[in-house]
């Protein structure tokens, strides 16, 4: 069992809501981690609908460049469209 | 009457109770930390049918009778559940083929007793079958990993099915109260059942490329109180706070 992959899990809360990624678990399969991420994350009914992926498959940044990843966008306010006059009409925007 | 449907309704939720005390001692104690808790989910539903069938009795027997006092100031004697439940968790294997041979049998009483004249009973039982066909779920996926896995796990599944399989046979024993409930509409007659289990066993058994085994003597005794040397020791456990402190609330 030490050699079990580690798995991603995400979990739909409601119908019409995204995935959201909420852990990892171990499991040897995919059929397993399914069975184990239902077992480990849903107990308190927190999903309708679950993903899993094995951690492997999955292309991460590397912190290291963070900065030439994410800072160049810190100081570019006018990539929000903060600068348009809604109607008052329009609510949740 | 009260008393035969009391009887009746202790030969289904004793095994309950018992099973779900069984794993409840690996509690902590799983060999992933994925499988202690899948371990102990069951544990719980087991445990909270458990309290559904006991309310239900203390109501029936009325008095000063609480869930409590049914599941925790009984006799040895007085609890019903088959001998299969009480055995040890020998190992992980043991555990798995004791809840597949176990689950096997629930699912297919729950679907006949959703359909009982007692409405209490067919309620306990539609609510519980939703957690049972996941139990099902669970111990066969088990059953076929280990017994279609490396050699070692193939060998120990197999010991342990042929090991429990002696206590198969009890499942499908008809008691007196099962008998006399079967009369009214209220109980199911297990013996009847015994075809669709062997079938269903057998099929995931062949699937985990594991042996059926052919016995010609089973144990019996724990539905009608004789139970194993196991059974004091599972009682020592589950009374004893009710033992030490009478009367003890949470």
């Amino acid at each position: 069992m030490k050699n079990w992959p580690l798995w991603e899990v995400f979990i739909r809360s409601k119908n019409g809501l995204e995935h959201r990624h909420c852990g990892s678990l171990h499991a040897s399969d995919a059929t397993m981690a399914l069975e184990n991420a239902r077992d480990v994350y849903t107990r308190r009914m927190e999903g309708v609908s679950i993903w899993v992926v094995e951690s492997k498959y999955i292309t991460a940044s590397n912190p290291e460049l963070n900065g030439e990843m994410f800072e160049p966008a810190k100081d570019k306010a006018y990539r929000h469209p903060t600068f348009y006059e809604l109607p008052d009409e329009l609510k949740h925007m | 009457m009260n008393e035969s449907l009391i009887q009746y309704i202790f030969g289904i939720a004793d095994n309950a109770l018992i099973l779900g005390q069984r794993l409840g001692e690996l509690c902590g104690h799983g060999p992933t930390l994925e499988t202690d808790i899948a371990g102990t989910n069951i544990a719980l539903d087991l445990l909270g049918q458990t309290r559904s069938y006991y309310q239900y009795v203390a109501q029936l027997q009325g008095g000063v009778a609480t869930e409590d006092t049914v599941a925790f100031l009984r006799l040895e004697r007085d609890y019903k559940n088959v001998l299969l439940v009480e055995q040890p968790n020998t190992d992980f294997a043991y555990v798995m083929a004791r809840q597949f041979l176990f689950d096997q049998f629930h699912l297919l009483l729950l679907e006949k007793l959703q359909f009982s004249q007692d409405e209490t009973l067919a309620a306990i039982a539609k609510k519980s079958i939703k957690e049972v066909s996941y139990h099902v779920r669970f111990s066969s996926d088990w059953v076929r990993r280990l017994g279609d896995g490396t050699d070692e796990s193939h060998e120990r599944i197999q010991e342990a099915i042929c090991h429990l399989w002696q206590f198969t046979e009890e499942l499908f024993e008809m008691t007196q109260a099962d008998s006399e409930m079967v009369v009214q509409g209220i109980g199911v007659d297990v013996s009847q059942l015994k075809k669709a289990y062997h079938q269903n066993v057998s099929e995931v058994l062949s699937e985990a490329t594991l042996k059926t085994p052919v016995l010609e003597f089973f144990q019996k005794g724990g539905k009608t109180g004789r139970h194993s040397e196991h059974m004091g020791y599972i009682l020592t456990d589950l009374q004893y706070m009710q033992r030490t402190f009478p009367n003890m609330t949470w």
